[in-house]
């Protein structure tokens, strides 16, 4: 029932434009409810207003470079901050709103999401995966985009001192993207930093919870301060190589990713007045 | 060959039936010769039927000097009901009873028919599981560890007589008249379904479970394959395509639920079961595909329909 309520109370904002979008998905199922993944693009019919609204009225997000967006299969490797991660779903937001048509973005759980009842069902109607390399394999073969955080919980869970700084990256991605020759396009995200500034991160209470962090945070609520996000997509870069090589040539690769992400983040910064607008 | 059929075939568990239908279909293009301890009814004139348990010592004269061209063991049997020992004993003794005849009477070819469920329903499986995967789905289950230990088994015979082309058969949940327990739940009229789950399934029909033992024993083939039927689809829709109105309960009353009736021996399904209600254990078909050349020809319409067809004819005969 409330949920009935609250479903038709976020349609309220679907408009013609959304609703034309979600259309477009929805064809491309060829008359199937959902994907083989569980994927619903009807789903997005009452999550995409909310979506559209923080992206627009809250976080009021600025892109540029969505036009370096190659066609087909993408992996998008980006920075991550700000202890919640809004930066994924902005970054999800933008490839649905602002790239014609719509590239839905397929993000990766957890593996323990699965098991949590309710949570598991709408992550998979949304478009979400279980983090696997070989069920990202299966996605960048249906030329979906892909998106990655190498820091994982490195990144978003670090303390404030630390912003804008890239911590160590993963190197499973660039094994992926090699294996299933996949272009690589760094994204950087500004703002996120600030939406929730950690002074403290209490890793030994966090352990004994279970949880992968406990942020100190100066706001209340975990609801993230209304700064203005910019996010910069870069150039797409093509690796060529053998993605079982070892260790310090994949390395490489890695860093040569990192730095593209760590210019964009300097010009990001450079060209930024203020936090709030 | 003399008798003017191409193969000929021993089909273990021949009275089941898949090996009923697998017979019926076979008969006509090579000579049949079945093995069961159960009656057989309903099938063709021209098969021959050993009325034996595949663990008695007498079996061994039934494949000694007969000239098999392949063996097809669909001798495994999964009632979680049965005593563990005969359980136990009927699958894994039995499988490597035929294995053994088929190593020592020069049988070329042994079809083993085993089921994706050896990988188990789990949270943290891939969304399509390779055959490679390892079976893990005695982990939460214990009284399906006999069915991984008969697929183990054929994998080690796979690879110790190189001579003997062994196939192994993975097929996803197997729907149509068969009596097992994927069949049983869509049959009901307000299955359980946990409150919060909705897993992706694949569903296969009985008919390309046939074609695709059929497709294995061609020459040359051999290996381990996965058989996924129909397009993989959520699990509420599969119960509303067959007609049924699930009831949503969450997993932990259904658990405790589940236990008590399987103890008061009122429900053949095992709590643990209900994993497969929570959790994907969906398979990667690239290799039967490519290989055996398997493709369905029954869609998930065409499957469900001939459920919702087997479910009248279940309820008329429970009502009576």
């Amino acid at each position: 029932m409330l949920r009935l309520t609250l479903k038709s109370a976020f349609e309220r904002g679907l408009d013609d434009d959304l609703a034309a979008r979600i259309d477009a998905l929805k064809e491309a199922l060829e008359g199937r409810e959902t994907d083989d993944f569980g994927f619903d693009p009807d789903t997005l019919r009452w999550v995409m207003p909310v979506m559209r609204w923080i992206y627009r009225h809250y976080f009021r997000v600025q892109t540029s470079g969505l036009e370096h967006l190659p066609e087909g299969r993408v992996l998008l490797i980006s920075n991550h901050s700000g202890q919640l991660p809004f930066d994924a779903m902005m970054i999800g937001t933008a490839l649905f709103l602002e790239a014609d048509p719509p590239r839905p973005i397929r993000a990766m759980v957890e593996r323990w999401v699965p098991s949590l009842p309710y949570i598991s069902t709408f992550f998979a109607r949304a478009g979400q995966v279980l983090g696997s390399p070989e069920n990202c394999a299966a996605l960048l073969s249906q030329d979906f985009p892909i998106l990655v955080f190498p820091e994982g919980v490195r990144g978003i869970s670090k303390t404030y001192d630390k912003a804008y700084q890239l911590q160590t990256f993963g190197q499973g991605f660039m094994r992926l993207a090699l294996a299933t020759d996949t272009p690589i396009v760094p994204v950087a995200v500004i703002g996120a930093e600030e939406q929730a500034p950690a002074l403290a991160n209490l890793e030994g209470i966090a352990r004994v919870v279970g949880a992968p962090a406990l942020p100190i945070l100066p706001t209340v609520l975990p609801l993230p301060l209304p700064v203005k996000y910019r996010i910069h997509f870069g150039r797409p870069m093509r690796f060529e190589g053998d993605p079982d090589d070892e260790e310090a040539s994949i390395r490489q690769k890695v860093n040569d990713v990192k730095g593209a992400i760590d210019a964009l983040i300097k010009n990001g910064l450079a060209e930024r007045k203020h936090v709030f607008w | 060959m003399s008798s003017g059929k191409a193969m000929k075939i021993a089909i273990t568990g021949i009275s089941g039936r898949l090996g009923r239908i697998l017979a019926r279909r076979l008969h006509r293009r090579h000579t049949v010769v079945g093995v069961d301890r159960r009656k057989l009814v309903g099938v063709p004139p021209d098969i021959e039927l050993h009325r034996i348990d595949i663990r008695r010592k007498r079996c061994e004269d039934i494949f000694r000097g007969a000239g098999f061209d392949a063996v097809i063991h669909l001798n495994v049997m999964h009632n979680p009901r049965a005593s563990t020992e005969d359980h136990h004993t009927f699958n894994i003794r039995g499988t490597n009873r035929v294995m053994s005849f088929c190593a020592r009477f020069g049988i070329p070819k042994l079809v083993v028919l085993s089921s994706a469920n050896v990988y188990g329903p789990r949270p943290d499986n891939q969304q399509f599981l390779k055959e490679s995967e390892p079976l893990m789905a005695a982990s939460s289950f214990s009284a399906i560890s006999d069915l991984v230990a008969v697929d183990m088994c054929a994998q080690g015979f796979f690879w110790q007589h190189p001579q003997v082309e062994t196939v192994i058969l993975r097929p996803v949940h197997i729907l149509g008249a068969v009596r097992n327990a994927p069949s049983n739940y869509l049959r009901l009229t307000r299955p359980i379904r946990l409150a919060g789950f909705d897993p992706m399934v694949q569903v296969i029909h009985e008919e390309d479970v046939i074609t695709a033992i059929e497709a294995a024993l061609a020459p040359e083939i051999r290996g381990v394959f996965n058989i996924a039927g129909c397009r993989p689809v959520t699990l509420s829709r599969l119960i509303r395509m067959a007609g049924g109105q699930p009831v949503l309960i969450p997993h932990l009353a259904a658990r405790t639920m589940l236990d008590q009736m399987w103890k008061l021996r009122l429900t053949s399904f095992p709590a643990p079961e209900l994993d497969h209600l929570r959790y994907v254990c969906m398979v990667d078909d690239h290799r039967a595909r490519e290989i055996l050349g398997f493709a369905p020809a029954f869609d998930l319409e065409q499957t469900m329909a001939d459920l919702r067809m087997t479910r009248a004819m279940y309820g008329h005969r429970r009502a009576r």
